[in-house]
């Protein structure tokens, strides 16, 4: 299974768009390595710098529809190949949700009241997460704060997540 | 209780229930292009799996970027080849026979009523037209569509629009689907399909109802829905008519996909189009929406005709009646990409192309190129296109360029003027 803890980076805007998270032009590399320096390349937001914010992140805290656009697994791999394979959001597209946990990773929703709580409580001040997955807990500390949030997922894409993603699932099940 | 559509197409294809709200469904068509299939047949070979569920129902084509443009393209169009002639994959499109996927695989008869299709391409959508399930997957997903002939989806919930009204003139299928993302959001309709029906449906060509249901992703919807009738099945019948004695039969066995009466929506929305007028979109999202004439002091740089959402044969005569007699501002690159070889056939015959190449024009071969900001006409940063495709995201045509979303008709006429223009003192 993935590692699902370490450092957060907050992102506060509504849909980002897969094209934000991995530009079309890098859509001729077919390595998932490749990817790596491109990641959130033409994300465009106040106070966001993509020279310095993405080194040592390993969590990706955002607000409403992250991941809308293209279908485009790079957006998950530029991800993971950077050591990001968690993001926390108020809601996802479709696609982007589903490749995600495809690939052993989790995109995890939670109400947008404790995502706004999140933001005010850990934003600007160097944050953790460590994820209690089998409990379904993310316990967050930063700024001498600390807070415990449960979340959950479904049981399948918990499943997704164990088994590492879907193709092995899938040619064992469905052959 | 009645069903909808997508209700109706997810029974007839259950395999498996992994959970309560997850469904897998047995799919009649995997399509594949170039830019996310080489990764998923890379990960097959490394597993040892390089074969296909069945290679008569996989659909592939080298589309995005053609003829190849660097070391990296022609690595990716090489994969496909010699995958598609290891597994026996007949329904290849290359060089001299290939086209936008959503425009070549509709013309070659691939989709019908009652259909599952995925691709490897969030705009697989358009060919919910037919009265399909057309879904975008990742690279994973397609992956398992290729080896199993399956794929995981929700239960589908489906969110109606129904549309009432006439179109004013120049008021085009275009308008009116960026109209409705208007008012949906760019995640209006999530997890759900967006059926489109009502007399305006009724009265639109197929050409018409995939340029509105290839949108649909633009709501973050999962696939557009059109109800199978008549025009369905005059489009289709060269490729039926050895399958039904009569249109009136095949009219018969599509209809019984549409959504009964009493089914059960998510939402319905009731959109008159009556005084809608042409519109364009500003800003990075496609919800973003504006009169072309609220729009008209935006200069652009370039005016891009083409791709899977309007570079139909019926896309290309509007803006020809657009540009007939006139030259493209001296201001402005025009470029016209004929989706596919027999869109390209048609307006050759028809006078199109002369009509486009007369008023400066450049024509491309059928291909993706521009929409992404692959070839074909990249922006420089700064620079305005206004554009017959469907994302206006930040840099996707080109890092730092700015993209206006809009019908070809607009298009033309902004290509005239320089600037943002309401096409119909041109028509
Ligand atoms: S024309 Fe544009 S939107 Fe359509 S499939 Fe090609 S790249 Fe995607």
């Amino acid at each position: 299974m993935k590692d699902f803890n370490g450092k957060v980076l907050f992102l506060d805007r509504n849909d980002i768009n897969t094209d934000e998270i991995i530009p079309a032009r890098y859509l001729t590399e077919i390595t998932k390595e490749a990817l790596k320096p491109f990641l959130l390349e033409d994300l465009k937001l106040d106070g966001f710098d993509v020279e310095k914010d993405i080194d040592d992140t390993n969590v990706i805290i955002t607000r409403e529809n992250f991941g809308c656009g293209s279908s485009r697994e790079h957006a998950p791999w530029a991800l993971e190949v950077n050591n990001i394979n968690i993001v926390i959001g108020e809601s996802y597209a479709r696609i982007f949700r589903q490749n995600m946990f495809n690939c052993g990773m989790m995109a995890v929703t939670l109400e947008k009241e404790i995502v706004d709580k999140l933001f005010s409580t850990f934003s600007g001040s160097a944050t953790t997460v460590s994820t209690d997955f089998q409990n379904g807990i993310f316990s967050f500390s930063g700024g001498g704060k600390q807070l415990e949030i449960p979340f959950s997922i479904s049981s399948y894409d918990k499943s997704l997540v164990e088994a590492g993603g879907w193709v092995d699932y899938a040619d064992t099940h469905y052959k | 209780m009645g069903k909808t559509i997508a209700q109706k197409i997810f029974e007839a294809h259950l395999v498996d229930k992994p959970s309560d709200e997850i469904n897998v469904i047995k799919l009649d068509a995997v399509f594949c292009h170039e830019i996310t299939t080489p990764i998923a047949i890379n990960d097959l070979k490394k597993r040892g799996k390089n074969r296909v569920f069945d290679s008569s129902k996989i659909k592939a084509v080298i589309d995005h970027v053609t003829p190849s443009k660097d070391s990296k393209t022609a690595e990716q169009a090489k994969i496909m080849r010699d995958w598609a002639r290891e597994n026996d994959i007949k329904d290849f499109f290359d060089i001299g026979e290939n086209g936008v996927c959503h425009a070549l695989f509709p013309e070659k008869g691939f989709v019908r009523p009652g259909y599952t299709i995925i691709m490897g391409d969030s705009h697989t959508c358009t060919h919910g037209a037919f009265g399909a399930f057309a879904a975008g997957v990742g690279t994973t997903d397609l992956e398992v569509g290729i080896l199993n002939g399956v794929c995981a989806f929700k239960t589908p919930e489906t969110l109606k629009v129904e549309l009432t009204g006439t179109a004013a003139k120049g008021v085009y299928a275009k308008d009116i689907i960026l109209h409705v993302i208007s008012i949906l959001g760019v995640n209006g309709a999530t997890d759900n399909v967006i059926e489109f029906t009502g007399p305006v449906i009724e009265s639109l060509s197929m050409e018409e109802r995939m340029t509105l249901c290839n949108m649909a992703i633009e709501a973050g919807g999962t696939c557009g829905i059109c109800p199978p009738d008549q025009v369905t099945v005059d489009y289709l019948w060269p490729f039926i008519s050895g399958d039904f004695s009569s249109k009136e039969e095949a009219l018969k066995d599509y209809v019984k996909w549409a959504s009964d009466k009493d089914a059960v929506f998510s939402k319905t929305i009731a959109v008159d189009i009556t005084d809608l007028t042409p519109v364009t979109t500003y800003g990075f999202k496609p919800d973003q929406v504006k009169t072309a004439t609220a729009m008209s002091d935006t200069k652009v740089d370039q005016v891009y005709i083409g791709s899977c959402t309007n570079g139909r044969i019926e896309d290309l005569r509007e803006a020809s009646k657009v540009l007939k007699g006139q030259k493209v501002s001296p201001s402005v690159r025009g470029i016209l990409a004929p989706a596919t070889p027999d869109v390209y056939r048609a307006a050759l015959k028809e006078g199109i192309i002369e009509i486009f190449m007369d008023a400066g024009f450049c024509v491309t071969n059928p291909t993706c190129g521009a929409c992404l900001g692959m070839s074909n006409g990249v922006l420089a940063g700064g620079e305005v296109c206004a554009s017959t495709t469907n994302r206006n995201f930040n840099g996707r045509m080109g890092k730092g360029g700015v993209v206006h979303l809009m019908s070809p008709a607009t298009a033309a006429a902004s290509a005239i003027t320089g600037y943002i223009t309401d096409p119909r003192k041109y028509i």
